[in-house]
């Protein structure tokens, strides 16, 4: 059954159009990958699905038009990591994954509820952080810091989350992991949205692929057909080496140089 | 780990703070006792607190009471009003140099107040003098976050306040330039000092209101300077409005400053150093520093007036004047340390 759909979606940057009659479908407890070259408005498309930023057409969620819900009821239903984990002040870990009970009215992470501090305990769990709780999230390593940053946003428990690029700069183990993390997550009945630019991932471990050009939606479904040599062509202006390993797609962008 | 744990460490945290924040009232109340008791004629704390509660001699009750207790009471709330608008502004910008007087706020308040007197449209205790600063220091934050954009670095927020503070100093300085009546030169000089000689309750009655609806207005929003913490847009996802919680808090700086700087002229820097001093009693939670900065600046603000009733000189220092010289060396330091954060990651 379809959670998330979105209508003729368009979206402006200042004066230049970035999003172009995008519409889409998604059912909860997907993987969904979204890719496309730099600039085709992947994390534009992010944002106006989250209703973080203005845009034209019909975004509904569950039976709500996105449009009809405050910005409280917004919060608790879309999770949304932006790039970069981004954390301005040395705040312990445990404070900055208790911020994602914020939308539930938790706004002091020294006064949860134990509805919320279960919720917070099960997030640092599900992404192994419980052991540098205490520490400050400045000091932690790159790796380390984006589990945080992904605890957070599962602490949220909203039914839909959306992560811009969660394993750019980390290393390849890290990598995997936070797609592995993510894909434990979708299978308990989340849709979760991930912008990536790396195919190979994509593949491996989402259901759904939607690739986004200049704005549109140049295909989507199942990665095998939506990253198909003709998509991979006329999109990413590249072909694909592929193979299946351990009883798994594997794609390797190429390009002749 | 457990629940149990994690319930067990929140608490040791908050227990900490709490000591800290008690430790500050103490020394809040000890300095406005010491501030009651010293002038001209010195009275022992004893004989302050017998005073103030209707004991001791008539004269002890007419010096605590009616001569010194408004300026002690100025002292407390604008010191106060001044760290807790730097907090807020620390916490607004995600950035540990934001503060009211390096964004100009004061001075524009000052060029107001100073305006207001020198084309006669009121005297110095009418309302209307808070109010000119008000809408002025209202005017230079907005200027500043609107020129800065969002998420602005430090270098771009310092360089605006640079631009606007000259600006408004350069106004002042025009009024002051175009004005014949030597009398109104004296009385912007003043202004441009900061001092809290000679205040009285009138002053009080017309400082008071805004300082206390800045404050509240500014301590509403405490949770949001902590959502803040994951920048703009998260903390937009989280359910904060940004938009809106900016018109707040420059709302809650220009009220608060403005209706300081109109009774007591521009007393810089309390706003950029209290934030600083509590960070590493308190920790970095931009929400919890908002409380022990507030209580931090007052601490500031009376010991610097009681320091320049103290320190031996031909004539008054005045108080502005001390927190300068005081707050200007420690920006150097501040400077020095953020330098990889302006210098774009050369250490």
């Amino acid at each position: 059954m379809t959670l998330l759909s979105a209508t003729a979606l368009n979206a402006s940057l200042g004066s230049r159009k970035v999003l172009h009659d995008v519409s889409l479908s998604l059912p909860s407890g997907h993987l969904v990958a979204l890719v496309g070259p730099n600039g085709a408005g992947k994390t534009t498309l992010l944002r106006a699905l989250a209703g973080l930023i203005p845009s034209g057409g019909e975004i509904r969620i569950g039976d709500n038009p996105l449009a009809s819900l405050p910005l409280r009821e917004r919060a608790k239903r879309f999770a949304y990591l932006p790039q970069g984990h981004m954390v301005h002040w040395p705040l312990p870990a445990r404070d900055i994954v208790a911020l994602g009970r914020y939308p539930h009215g938790a706004t002091d992470p020294a006064r949860l509820s134990q509805t919320d501090m279960e919720a917070v305990l099960r997030a640092m769990q599900a992404v192994d952080v419980t052991e540098f709780s205490d520490r400050r999230v400045t000091e932690l390593s790159g790796g380390e810091r984006s589990r945080v940053a992904l605890a957070r946003v599962l602490a949220v428990e909203a039914p839909v989350i959306l992560a811009d690029e969660p394993t750019a700069s980390l290393d390849p183990r890290h990598q995997i992991d936070v797609m592995q993390k993510l894909r434990n997550v979708a299978d308990t009945g989340v849709l979760v949205i991930v912008v990536t630019h790396d195919l190979g991932l994509a593949a491996r471990f989402a259901d759904h692929v939607l690739v986004l050009s200049e704005g549109r939606l140049a295909a989507q479904g199942a990665p095998a057909e939506a990253l198909s040599e003709a998509v991979l062509a006329s999109v990413f202006r590249i072909s694909a080496y592929r193979a299946e390993f351990q009883r798994e797609a594997v794609i390797v962008p190429w390009a002749d140089v | 780990m457990s629940v149990q744990d994690f319930a067990l460490a929140a608490e040791v945290a908050a227990r900490r703070r709490w000591g800290a924040t008690a430790a500050l009232l103490a020394l809040v109340a000890l300095l406005c006792v010491l501030s009651l008791g010293i002038g001209p004629v010195r009275l022992s704390p004893l004989a302050v607190i017998e005073a103030l509660f209707g004991g001791g001699s008539d004269v002890a009750q007419v010096i605590v009471r009616e001569i010194r207790l408004p300026r002690t009471i100025l002292a407390f709330a604008i010191g106060g009003i001044l760290g807790l608008s730097g907090a807020a502004l620390q916490g607004l910008l995600r950035n540990p140099l934001a503060s009211p007087s390096l964004f100009g706020a004061p001075q524009s308040a000052a060029f107001g107040a100073v305006l207001v007197i020198a084309l006669g449209l009121a005297d110095v205790r009418s309302y209307a003098l808070p109010v000119v600063a008000i809408i002025a220091a209202f005017g230079s934050v907005f200027a500043l976050l609107a020129i800065a954009g969002r998420n602005a670095g430090l270098l771009i927020l310092i360089l605006a306040g640079l631009a606007i503070s000259s600006f408004a100093g350069a106004a002042t300085a025009l009024v002051m330039n175009l004005s014949s009546n030597p009398f109104v030169v004296l009385e912007i000089a003043f202004w441009l000092l900061g001092s809290l000689e000679d205040r009285s309750f009138q002053h009080v009655a017309l400082a008071l209101p805004f300082i206390i609806a800045g404050a509240a207005i500014l301590l509403s929003q405490a949770s949001a300077f902590r959502a803040l913490t994951l920048g703009e847009e998260a903390a937009q996802s989280l359910g904060v409005d940004v938009g809106r919680l900016r018109l707040f808090v420059i709302t809650g700086v220009a009220l608060g400053v403005g209706g300081a700087v109109a009774v007591t002229g521009t007393i810089g820097f309390i706003g950029l150093v209290a934030p600083h001093l509590m960070r590493p009693v308190i920790g970095h939670d931009p929400a919890r520093l908002l409380v022990p900065s507030a209580l931090t600046g007052s601490a500031l603000l009376l010991a610097a007036d009681i320091a320049v009733r103290i320190i031996p000189s031909t004539s008054d220092i005045k108080v502005g004047v001390l927190t300068s010289i005081i707050g200007v060396p420690f920006f150097l330091y501040l400077i020095m340390r953020e330098r990889r954060a302006l210098g774009g990651g050369v250490a």
